[in-house]
């Protein structure tokens, strides 16, 4: 993927949550997001989304300029797989009925087919026995996964993963990770924000580090994690990976 | 054993409801207290019970409640359909639609019902030249009408009770904003408002017995015209009541079944 951003800004009631960020990469892979918490990270994701209207500022994904009204960004979000924290299913729905929703309602896929679709990558992530369950039945770790699925389903030309394990336990947290690594070895672009720095690390060719709603540094995911160009970035890399 | 255990229910949260023979009896009390309590004031005004006299105008009973069921039903299928509508105009964008949507629903919610049916029934049937022998109709009318403002304030509390977390899934997904309400805010939402939405078809039923100060041949006034023949209120009044119960207190205990099953879903 190719990426541009130029002079992004989204305030909240006062609170600039992006700051005129500015972020040029081509031909990346895995882009991981880090930093603080509050520092712009979902905004940022959000707003590639397209569910939030910057208040100034272009996107540019693979040169093609994200337009900001309504039509336009039904369309792209259409071509985006996102996956947050938490509460990405719908309740009502099994398993498969959630992959299928936007593969016949949106996509345009006959029932039948949307069916096969979802039965074909619900096996892959061996979550076939889940498929008639509703998320009430499902595990925290089994939920992000058929939600992961969902996202993936549509084939996009981007993922987006919001902290998609951070209201998972240890163990959980691992099947989702695995998944994502799954997704990475087959050559999936996806932007993800995380608080996992040992799998940031390990899944990301590039890696940005928000602050304060700005990018304080961004540059191959090794040179980064390594050897910190910024004074931020080495304090912020000392903290998290203190214990 | 002690005298409270008859009478008092254990305090200990999760301890098993008391023995049914303890319920029965605590329940057979209640209903002895009440029928006492009306046996003394019927003894004490003398009341004359003349059940001879009424007794053969059961048919415009029978056919009076029929038409009951009948206009309750039809206004519930009706005032749903505006109540909808009605929560959809004020949660528009259009701002017409919005404020209309806003004061309907404090205008009907605000005033009798009997102000309401007499407007109705004076001023706009009669203005829009309303044939008289559609009495029944403009009956399910007004009802529909001032019940579709209460259906309207549940549907909304339904909408807004769908967490703001599905809305941007939906969006995410790339549904349109009526496919959001198609396939992710209704089916949600309608688990909510069904226990309220089988509440309020309880007092529709009841309140459609206005509906005979209009002449509307429905159970009040059928029951009325036969009190007029007889002068025999009481045995008029009291199977009226009855009549009612029969169609309210199953919905009631239905209410309170869908109230629990929704308890245990969430």
């Amino acid at each position: 993927m190719n990426l541009k951003l130029d002079n992004l800004c989204k305030s909240y009631a006062g609170h600039r949550a992006l700051d005129a960020v500015e972020l040029t990469l081509t031909a990346a892979r895995a882009l991981v997001i880090i930093g603080p918490s509050g520092g712009g990270k979902s905004t940022l994701l959000r707003v590639l989304a397209g569910l939030e209207h910057p208040d100034a500022g272009t996107v540019e994904i693979n040169g093609e300029r994200v337009v900001f009204e309504e039509a336009a960004l039904l369309r792209h979000r259409r071509t985006i797989g996102t996956v947050f924290q938490a509460y990405n299913l719908f309740p009502h729905l099994t398993a498969l009925e959630n992959i299928t929703l936007p593969l016949e309602k949106v996509h345009g896929h006959a029932p039948a087919e949307a069916a096969e679709i979802a039965r074909l990558l619900l096996a892959r992530f061996r979550l076939e026995d889940r498929a008639g369950l509703r998320p009430a039945q499902l595990s925290g770790g089994q939920r992000q996964r058929v939600a992961i699925a969902r996202a993936v389903s549509i084939k996009p030309r981007l993922l987006l993963f919001d902290e998609p394990t951070s209201a998972l336990d240890p163990e959980m947290t691992a099947e989702v990770l695995d998944m994502i690594g799954e997704l990475r070895e087959e050559g999936r672009d996806f932007i993800l924000v995380t608080h996992e720095m040992g799998f940031a690390r390990r899944v990301a060719d590039q890696a940005a580090l928000l602050a304060g709603g700005q990018v304080v540094e961004c540059g191959p995911a090794p040179q980064l994690f390594d050897h910190p160009a910024t004074p931020q970035a080495a304090d912020f890399l000392a903290k998290v990976l203190k214990y | 054993m002690r005298w409270s255990q008859f009478f008092i229910a254990s305090g200990n949260p999760g301890a098993p409801p008391p023995p049914l023979a303890v319920r029965a009896l605590n329940c057979l009390l209640v209903w002895v207290i009440l029928a006492l309590v009306f046996f003394f004031c019927f003894r004490q005004i003398a009341y004359q019970w003349h059940w001879k006299s009424v007794a053969p105008n059961w048919e415009m009973f029978v056919n009076g409640w029929l038409c009951t069921i009948l206009i309750s039903a039809a206004a519930l299928v009706l005032s749903t359909v505006f109540g909808l509508l009605l929560a959809l105009a004020r949660r528009s964008r259009v701002l017409a639609l919005n404020y209309f949507g806003r004061v309907y629903v404090e205008i009907v919610r605000g005033t009798p019902l009997l102000v309401q049916i007499m407007v109705l029934f004076y001023v706009v049937a009669p203005a829009l030249r309303v044939p008289d022998r559609y009495r029944v109709a403009e009956g399910v009318a007004i009802l529909s009408l001032f019940s579709g403002a209460y259906i309207a304030e549940i549907i909304r509390a339904g909408i807004e009770g769908v967490a703001r977390s599905q809305l941007e899934s939906a969006q995410a997904i790339g549904l349109t904003r009526a496919q959001i309400y198609r396939y992710v805010i209704f089916p949600q939402a309608l688990r909510q408002t069904l226990p309220p939405l089988a509440g309020q078809f309880a007092s529709l039923i009841k309140d459609s017995s206005l509906l005979y100060i209009i002449g509307t041949p429905e159970f009040t006034n059928r029951v009325q015209s036969v009190n007029a023949m007889t002068f025999t209120p009481f045995e008029c009044y009291i199977p009226l009541a009855a009549g009612y119960l029969v169609l309210t207190l199953p919905i009631s205990l239905w209410t309170r079944r869908l109230e629990r099953r929704h308890q245990f879903d969430t």
